[in-house]
């Protein structure tokens, strides 16, 4: 097993050296460069105007130029928004994002590996409700989706976010799972069958431990989903020890109006977590980004 | 005998493959979460209901007061809008900063970390950041003092529509030139060195071999661009809460506002099934047109 999956790395790293061939081909394209840099400046200057006002003077902000560093910056924003429950804003939209992925990841991984070995009737029409999943817009359910919750008495529950965030990612989930799935050689598995192994048996010790890459990918892709979406917590939360940090964004701005370095702040605080992984786990999350949607 | 048995029942179940109760968690969890609310927004559309108080059916009341409506008229014609004017707008800088990045050379790898930057904030994050940046006094306004950028960009409405196009994008060019790249890096180099020793420029290999071998990836993006474009929801909300006056109000805005802001739950349905069934129309026109099922059997068989 062990040997295998080495194998496969290395054959990947082979076709990626000889994609990267490309790159011997140096002629400095210099309209490119300029061309870059200008895109870089638009991606940049509204990220830079979060984070330097952020650790502005409240004070200043009304009579400085915005776009230049603070005299004497501080970090008087930052406690003011830790100060005002942030932690549990954190806490709620870590367990929301924590309960979904898991979740989603788990089922998801379970019906792909059917989809891809099965030639079961149930099984096929299962995969192309999921590809029809992907093409419908789900915003349109949130009104029925309103009304069910408060029938089930979740609303303003914790719940109320996670059940259907598990819903809407399961079809793309599938969908990159499946495609990779689908590259493990049927090899393995007949080897497996030859030695009497389970169906189970298969799916925990080929099909989870060959599929790592693409869960991590998933996962990510999930994560940061689930962690910035606004919509469900908007219309199924009320109360605020039940809200996630992107709604707190929002109730910052109308609770803060005027200190605007403190409603920055919040935005850099809640997007911290998302930035280490992003850090940390930048290949896989790019990986997943196109992996659902073709080469 | 009962050994015999399982043995043949084992032996089926493997040429058959797994059980299918393995799809069964994630298709209930569908089912119940995706599809019956899709079902039950067709079931609200004929009742009245505040969001409170139980709905009581009205028949076809909220359809053809709905569809009379000229704010229906206006959010779906600014939501055709959006699309056309987003899609003409970010395909070619996806396109280009894609190609772009993926280029080898040290400073792209740099600056692609960089670009990708936008995908992890939410889109509550950015539009209170470009909120805050346009407002008219303070922000980018202030900043350079070019009184051309001094503008009141949310408040103005000949000026809004554009605003929102130009947000959008920066939000989400980051994850189409991300296709792009890896498009682009599924080339082969031969190509390219083909090219170069036949003495084709830059130019030419771009539209000749990069443009051509992308195809695939111009239609998924676009696809995914252009059923995307119908819910752009939670920025515009944020920005604008659809305004000045109904400036830009797309289709998904006038649904939460109807329901939520309205308490016109019924007429919001009405909005839901114009939301599902022009997106589904969308998506499968779009494939048929273009032969993104292709695509995906092209790739079955990479």
């Amino acid at each position: 097993m062990a040997t295998t999956l080495q194998e496969r790395r290395r054959a990947v790293s082979a076709a990626e050296r000889g994609r990267a061939g490309r790159g011997r081909r140096v002629r400095p394209n210099y309209l490119a460069g300029l061309g870059g840099f200008v895109w870089l400046a638009i991606i940049i200057v509204p990220i830079y105007y979060i984070v330097i006002t952020s650790v502005g003077q409240q004070s200043d902000f009304y009579t400085g130029n915005p776009l230049l560093p603070s005299s004497n910056p501080t970090l008087d924003s930052y406690q003011a928004v830790l100060d005002n429950d942030f932690f549990l804003y954190l806490a709620n939209s870590l367990v929301v994002t924590v309960a979904s992925v898991v979740v989603t990841v788990g089922i998801s991984l379970m019906a792909a590996y059917a989809i891809v070995r099965s030639r079961a009737r149930v099984v096929r029409l299962t995969f192309s409700l999921f590809l029809l999943g992907l093409a419908i817009p789900l915003q349109a359910t949130i009104i029925p989706l309103y009304y069910m919750i408060g029938q089930a008495h979740l609303y303003d529950t914790l719940l109320a976010l996670i059940l259907p965030s598990i819903a809407f990612a399961i079809p793309i989930t599938v969908l990159i799972l499946v495609n990779f799935i689908r590259d493990i050689p049927g090899e393995l598995f007949e080897s497996m069958r030859v030695d009497g192994a389970s169906h189970w048996r298969m799916f925990l010790s080929l099909i989870i431990p060959l599929s790592r890459p693409a869960i991590a990918t998933v996962t990510l892709y999930n994560a940061l989903n689930v962690w910035n979406g606004f919509l469900f917590p908007l219309v199924l939360t009320q109360s605020p020890d039940k809200r996630v940090l992107p709604l707190a964004l929002w109730t910052f701005q109308g609770q803060f109006t005027i200190n605007v370095p403190a409603i920055l702040a919040a935005v850099v605080l809640s997007t911290l977590p998302i930035f280490v992984l992003y850090v940390l786990g930048r290949r896989q999350l790019v990986a997943g980004l196109t992996a659902g949607f073709g080469k | 005998m009962s050994t015999a048995k399982t043995a043949s029942g084992a032996e089926k179940a493997l040429r058959t493959g797994p059980s299918s109760w393995m799809v069964a968690p994630a298709l209930a969890f569908f089912l119940i979460f995706a599809i019956v609310p899709l079902i039950l927004a067709a079931v609200l559309s004929f009742t009245k209901w505040d969001g409170i108080n139980p709905p009581a059916w009205t028949g076809l009341g909220n359809w053809t007061r709905t569809l009379s409506d000229p704010v229906t008229f206006q959010s779906l014609w600014l939501s055709f809008k959006v699309i056309i004017v987003s899609w003409l707008v970010q395909t070619p800088l996806s396109l280009l900063v894609g190609v772009f990045t993926a280029g080898r050379q040290r400073y792209r790898a740099v600056l692609a970390a960089l670009y990708f930057l936008p995908l992890i904030l939410s889109s509550a994050a950015i539009g209170i950041a470009f909120k805050s940046l346009l407002d008219p006094n303070f922000g980018l306004s202030k900043a350079f003092g070019i009184p051309a950028l001094a503008q009141d960009w949310l408040g103005n409405p000949e000026l809004v529509f554009y605003v929102v196009v130009f947000v959008i994008a920066w939000q989400f060019v980051p994850f189409h030139s991300l296709l792009y790249q890896a498009g682009t890096r599924q080339i082969p180099a031969s190509f390219y060195e083909a090219a170069e020793l036949d003495g084709a420029s830059r130019v030419q290999q771009f539209v000749h071999i990069t443009l051509p071998q992308l195809r695939y990836t111009i239609v998924t993006s676009s696809t995914l661009m252009v059923v995307g474009s119908l819910t752009y929801f939670d920025v515009v909300y944020i920005l604008t809460q659809g305004g000045p006056g109904y400036a830009t109000r797309l289709l998904p805005l006038d649904m939460y506002l109807t329901g939520f802001a309205s308490s016109d739950m019924g007429d919001a349905s009405v909005l839901a099934m114009l939301l599902v069934v022009i997106g589904l129309l969308l998506a499968v026109g779009l494939t048929k047109l273009t032969g993104f099922s292709r695509m995906t059997s092209q790739q079955e068989g990479a």
